[in-house]
């Protein structure tokens, strides 16, 4: 034990100056016991009253206002949303890639950053992986009702049936459901799947019958030994590469959707990236808007600190110059393919006096607002990161409108245009999936380890076998 | 309700003591131990000489297997059993069977993945004998844990607990299995 103190005095004395140095996953770390409670306390605690402010009117969203907009469209038709010839995707469609797009940051965050093996993305990567996975039920649920009748949405899978017809897979519209319905299961199973050893966390801590029988259930008799661990890395692992596989895949598909379509606006090569990308900055967004009140009301200050919503804001900054790039390149391909038709979208996007109104909030916060993220004020700054952050979803929010109503609503004929207007239940039923959305995300905040307990600990100086606080003795380095 | 000895365990306050105090062990020549961690000890596979986890081949053979049968499944819809003309395209062509079944293998790796570290791991079960043990509680917590099972040739109550106590675990003791 003295040995490893004065290695430990060592080590202090020979770390670079602190300013130099990698700022530590979590402040003011107290040990791994310290840490359990702490991770584990949102969870235990009696319910806080700002849970209830926020959560009430978030159910009420998702368990009146949504059931009453669903039903009244299903049981009605199509024709209760304001989608009519000739833009017959409207705010639904809209809404679709925006949901999708906001689960895509949490895959990038817990599956890419695992890969590249980013410490800070262990105390943030299970909340962005919870905003991954109900987003995307609320993304699938769009298109199965856009199709108008939902009770032939089973048409959509290649199950035999009386009629002796299959789906038609040289679409990528086929192709989508595939892929969100990938989407779906994949990212759930690599949400449950990094909460097994936290499950037994919780299980080994409760007080309560009723908690036991739960958490040991979640569990499935997970006692950590080495040979569980030992699969359960590999697991995760390959979890990750898929995963980081579906953030380029799915919305990549969703672009095709557009691509292949010869809508002027639409027709052009550079939609895939261009989906991916807005999905990512999209989430970026969201995350800091999840993040910020979260890390202050579950108490977790020094978990998440800010320079993790630093960094976050730092990739939301490269993905946003990536999403400017692709802007300029569909304005200068528009203009340089002397096509009339493309020329117009493009210039009507931005002076059209429509949906001018929606192309200026775009190039305002997507282009704009953006380079505040430069400046290191802007990114130590938690109001201005959380409003910046609500205002990345209104723009993106906005360029799909751009994109789908945009290119619509004038097509090559002009005796074929028309205008579009989201009626109240296009209105409600998006209000209805952003209550379900923040309701879910609320449950999950109260009863699940909102932090993945087990991964932080496995990055502290104290599980590190060859470090003096992991217990390595002078000069033990590589046993 | 007959109860049997599981093990002898014996406690760990560091990942650094309980991966010397592995080494020993296996030096000793016991085989049927194991050691429970909070999160995965960097080495611990090394010393238990687990070689490389089956887990990935199980991710892709299901992975495979889901491609394959897509691609099946697709030729079978689309050219064969229904053949539909869309825009003069072929039948069957690799651009249109690519995506769906590459979506798919990537969801039959996945569920592969989860299924594969569930079945090696034989979970999901909703009792182990350690479970009872009850300082047990402490290994998702902060400490470490190191259990020799009775089940292994060379394990004696009185050897096995004076080599745990000699290579540094605290409260060594003996863990029934109540079945």
């Amino acid at each position: 034990m003295a040995d490893s103190v004065t290695n430990l005095e060592e080590l202090k004395r020979l770390a670079p100056p602190a300013e130099l140095g990698r700022a530590p996953v979590v402040e003011g770390n107290q040990g791994l016991g310290w840490l359990t409670d702490k991770l584990s306390a949102f969870a235990e605690a009696k319910t806080p009253l700002w849970w209830w402010i926020v959560f009430l009117p978030a159910a009420f969203a998702a368990t009146v206002i949504f059931p009453v907009c669903l039903f009244y469209q299903v049981f009605t038709g199509v024709g209760v949303w304001g989608n009519n010839h000739p833009v017959m995707w409207g705010l639904d469609i809209v809404n679709f890639i925006w949901w999708v797009g906001v689960a895509h940051a949490g895959t990038l965050i817990s599956a890419l950053l695992f890969l590249t093996k980013q410490h800070w993305r262990t105390t943030i990567g299970r909340m962005a992986e919870a905003m991954t996975v109900f987003s995307v039920m609320m993304a699938g649920l769009y298109p199965a009702i856009h199709v108008g009748r939902a009770w032939f949405d089973w048409f959509m899978f290649p199950v035999p049936n009386s009629n002796g017809l299959w789906p038609q897979f040289k679409s990528p519209l086929m192709w989508d459901v595939f892929a969100v319905n990938t989407y779906l299961v994949v990212s759930s199973l690599f949400w449950f799947m990094g909460m097994i050893p936290d499950f037994a966390v919780l299980r080994d801590r409760s007080t309560t019958r009723i908690r036991k029988t739960i958490f040991t259930f979640l569990a499935m008799g997970w006692t950590g030994s080495a040979r569980q661990w030992h699969n359960y890395e590999k697991a995760y692992v390959v979890l990750c590469g898929l995963c980081t596989l579906l953030v380029f895949t799915v919305s990549s598909i969703v672009g095709l959707d557009f691509c292949t379509a010869q809508i002027a606006g639409w027709h052009a090569t550079i939609f895939p990236l261009y989906f991916v990308i807005g999905a990512v900055f999209c989430g970026f967004g969201m995350m800091l808007v999840l993040l910020i009140p979260l890390r202050k009301l579950c108490n977790l200050e020094n978990i998440i600190t800010k320079s993790h919503i630093a960094t976050v804001a730092k990739l939301a900054l490269v993905s946003g110059l990536i999403i400017d790039y692709i802007y300029m390149m569909e304005f200068f391909i528009a203009w340089y393919s002397g096509d009339p038709y493309e020329r117009w979208v493009f210039g009507h996007r931005l002076f059209g006096h429509t949906y001018m109104v929606m192309g200026w909030i775009l190039i305002g916060i997507n282009v704009c607002v953006t380079q505040l993220l430069w400046f290191k004020k802007i990114r130590s700054n938690l109001w201005a990161l959380f409003v910046i952050g609500l205002l990345i979803n209104i723009g993106m929010w906005s360029e799909r409108f751009v994109i789908v109503v945009g290119s619509l609503y004038q097509d090559f004929l002009p005796a074929n245009w028309g205008k579009y207007m989201p009626t109240i239940w296009d209105i409600g039923l998006y209000v209805g999936t952003l209550g379900a959305f923040f309701m879910l995300y609320l449950l999950f905040v109260k009863f699940l380890p909102v932090i993945a307990i087990s991964e932080v600990k496995g990055v502290m100086p104290e599980a590190d076998p060859h470090h003096p606080l992991g217990g390595a003795t002078k000069g033990a380095g590589h046993e | 309700m007959s109860e049997k000895l599981y093990g002898i365990s014996a406690e760990f306050d560091s990942p650094a003591a309980i991966l010397r105090a592995a080494k020993k062990v296996r030096d000793a020549g016991y085989r049927r131990w194991d050691a429970f961690t909070p999160f995965p000890v960097h080495g611990m596979d090394q010393v238990m000489q687990l070689g490389n986890s089956l887990v990935g081949w199980v991710s892709l053979a299901m992975g495979a297997g889901a491609f394959a049968s897509v691609v099946g499944l697709l030729w079978f819809t689309n050219a064969f059993d229904y053949p539909l003309i869309v825009g003069g395209k072929p039948m069957f062509s690799v651009p249109m069977t690519f995506v769906p079944s590459y979506i798919m293998l990537i969801m039959g790796g996945a569920i592969g993945a989860l299924v594969g570290m569930l079945g090696l791991n034989q979970l999901p079960r909703l009792h182990h004998p350690l479970l009872d043990h009850k300082r047990f509680d402490l290994v998702s917590r902060d400490k470490f844990i190191l259990v020799i099972g009775a089940q292994d040739e060379k394990f004696c109550a009185t050897e096995t607990r004076k080599l745990l106590e000699g290579i540094g675990g605290a409260h060594v003791a003996l863990v029934e299995d109540h079945d």
